[in-house]
């Protein structure tokens, strides 16, 4: 298997998708020529020029259009350039993209993709740098993916094209640069399943998008303590796979879930929950523990913008904390 | 007149029933048989029925919170409406959406809509696709005289201007926003001077005269058809109950209301009907007895429907697999 980039994954999902089906096409800023802020189109135009409808800085109406033309039925992508612009489109995908299926009584359907880069780490400050994903997965209606490695970015988006409804799909910033195994040709990861993405024995570990590179990172490191850890991969928030989270918490008994959003109200919680009104309480003999963002608005200084949201180092402290070993 | 018979008859027959729903529809309410709320269209007939007589059945609409005249005019059937109104498993959206959000896929009608200046962005949508896949329909998009003042109305109407979509912005200015009169609260005299804006014919119409009306929407519905791009058009028209089933309308006059009942549009066109011979009294007279048939049948299936079932509580959120 080829060794790809995140982007080039991502890139590729996009492609296929465009030559599988005469109805997907994208819409947003900058995506032609320019190739889109992150350059995730690049390269695309002119052979797509047809596929990309470069749009004004209008998001309300470029999701709004993404609506109206999926109720038609077109398979339309939408890239938000930021995931903190999509608060300017917020009632085109709660209250409409989320909505339309449920209130005409399943008459009507919202194949959509809303795809957008998130997060900090960029020196992009407070209105470029936010992770949302749980303010989405709280919406009935909406589906929301975050895939953190290269297989998972293409799988998923493909899946999420081929939904037959409004799935938000999270693109860390910081991963787009990053390497992993990606199958050549067609594939798809299925929205909703959560991926074991390092066994182990003595301890759960579940994250998402960034926070999976990191806590595997940290898993490395904490093998030289002899602590073996499991990560588990949500990649899907909406709908979440409660099932293969409780199923690692029945092995290990100790739960860190660690998350880029910020900690209040965050997915998190959601996990926690559904942890403790499962068959997995009588499992655990550690409380639960999570690791979120603080609760700021991302800086801009470098070393306050790392503070703000869980670095490898603190899930490491974390995990040790919970073996009571400083 | 250059429609035909059968048209024009099809066209006062639509009006009626809008008229008559409508009335309906308040004594229900009145009788504790609607549970939410309704925003009813009475008096502005002629908007909904010129600008749906000028789209062929395959054409699309988006609609608003007032949706019941486009609703009946772009063709739904009125009993699943009724039964809609009544939250029943019958209705056109299992009564899961009411009043505000009937939607009807099978006469191209894209939804009505509870969000002002919702469907205009999705309008805009559905053009898009209809350029990107060649399928020569045309979409209508209704919305008012307050939607007229959101900012997707800006984003929209230059999107569908710079991409020349076949897409006929309808703008039916029944004067109040709520309760806030529209010259208090739009910076220019008539929505329709905002084309010049995007670039695009903006043309203003007497609402409450329904050949007009199709005139107006046919040759920008020809024109997006061909091709050559949107159009904004303004009916000015009046709601003659309040904004909805609260509103004891103290932000305007009885006066003001009487003045505009005078241009009932339906007693208009009957009145025209009439002097141009096209109709007789008779066949008129007929037209009003057999939609008062049409409701009183629409309301008995409404009320013998079932309801929905709590178990089904949380169906139709999403689209299952191969639906």
């Amino acid at each position: 298997m080829a060794e790809k980039l995140y982007i080039e994954a991502l890139a590729e999902a996009i492609k296929e998708e465009f030559e599988r089906d005469p109805n997907v096409f994208m819409m947003g800023e900058d995506i032609g020529i320019y190739g889109g802020a992150f350059g995730v189109t690049k390269g695309m135009y002119p052979k797509y020029k047809d596929k990309l409808i470069e749009t004004p800085i209008s998001e309300a109406s470029i999701v709004g259009a993404g609506v109206g033309a999926a109720l038609v039925g077109m398979r339309p992508i939408v890239e938000i350039m930021f995931s903190d612009f999509m608060m300017d489109a917020m009632e085109w995908i709660v209250n409409q993209a989320a909505k339309l299926r449920y209130m005409t009584g399943g008459q009507l359907k919202v194949p959509l993709v809303i795809r957008s880069p998130m997060g900090s780490g960029t020196g992009a400050a407070a209105q470029h740098s936010q992770s949302l994903p749980a303010m989405f997965a709280h919406i009935p209606g909406l589906k929301v993916v975050m895939p953190a490695t290269p297989y998972d970015v293409k799988g998923l988006f493909k899946a999420a094209v081929r939904d037959d409804n409004p799935v938000i799909f999270f693109e860390h910033k910081l991963l787009y640069w990053t390497k992993g195994e990606v199958p050549e040709g067609d594939y798809i990861v299925p929205i909703g399943k959560a991926d074991v993405k390092r066994e182990g024995k003595d301890i759960t570990i579940i994250a998402g998008s960034i926070t999976v590179i990191r806590s595997l990172e940290a898993a490395e490191k904490l093998k030289g303590e002899g602590i073996d850890v499991e990560v588990i991969d949500v990649r899907s928030l909406s709908p979440l796979d409660t099932e293969t989270i409780v199923n690692s918490v029945i092995k290990t008994g100790k739960v860190l879930i660690v998350e880029d959003d910020n900690k209040s109200y965050g997915w998190g919680a959601e996990v926690l929950s559904r942890i403790v009104e499962s068959d997995a309480f009588d499992y655990l003999d550690y409380p639960i523990q999570r690791l979120g963002g603080k609760d700021v608005p991302i800086p801009y200084n470098p070393k306050l913008e790392r503070a703000a949201v869980p670095q490898v180092e603190d899930i490491i402290e974390a995990v040790k904390a919970i073996f009571g070993k400083e | 007149m250059e429609l035909s018979k059968e048209k024009l008859l099809w066209m006062y027959k639509k009006m009626v029933q809008i008229r008559q729903f409508e009335l309906k529809t308040d004594e229900l309410y009145k009788k504790n048989m609607i549970w939410g709320t309704y925003h009813l269209y009475v008096g502005e007939e002629a908007a909904a029925v010129g600008a749906c007589a000028a789209l062929e059945p395959t054409d699309y609409i988006t609609s608003t919170h007032r949706g019941h005249g486009h609703t009946i005019a772009k063709g739904a059937d009125l009993k699943r409406m009724m039964a809609e109104l009544l939250g029943k498993e019958t209705g056109h959206c299992k009564g899961r959406g009411g009043s505000m959000h009937i939607a009807d896929i099978s006469t191209g009608h894209l939804g009505a809509n509870g969000i002002v200046a919702g469907g205009i962005p999705i309008a805009t949508g559905a053009a898009l696709a209809s350029k990107l896949r060649g399928d020569k329909r045309v979409t209508l998009c209704f919305f008012g005289d307050g939607a007229a003042n959101t900012g997707a109305f800006n984003e929209s109407l230059n999107m569908a201007a710079i991409w020349q979509l076949p897409v006929v912005y309808f703008c039916e200015n029944n004067q109040y926003a709520m309760s806030a009169p529209v010259n208090k609260f739009t910076a220019v005299k008539n929505i329709a001077d905002r084309a010049a804006s995007y670039n695009m014919p903006g043309v203003i119409v007497d609402g409450n005269d329904v050949l007009e009306v199709y005139k107006a929407v046919k040759e920008a519905v020809d024109r997006a058809r061909k091709g050559e791009g949107p159009t904004l058009i303004e009916a000015k028209t009046y709601r003659w109950f309040g904004h909805s089933k609260s509103d004891p309308r103290v932000y305007r006059t009885r006066e003001e209301e009487e003045e505009w009942k005078k241009k009932d549009p339906i007693k208009r066109f009957a009145e025209k009907l009439l002097s141009e011979g096209v109709a007789t009294e008779e066949e008129l007279k007929k037209i009003d007895e057999e939609v008062a048939k049409e409701i009183e049948e629409a309301y008995q299936f409404a009320v013998e429907s079932p309801e929905p079932m709590v178990e089904d509580l949380a169906k139709y959120v999403y689209a299952e697999e191969g639906e």
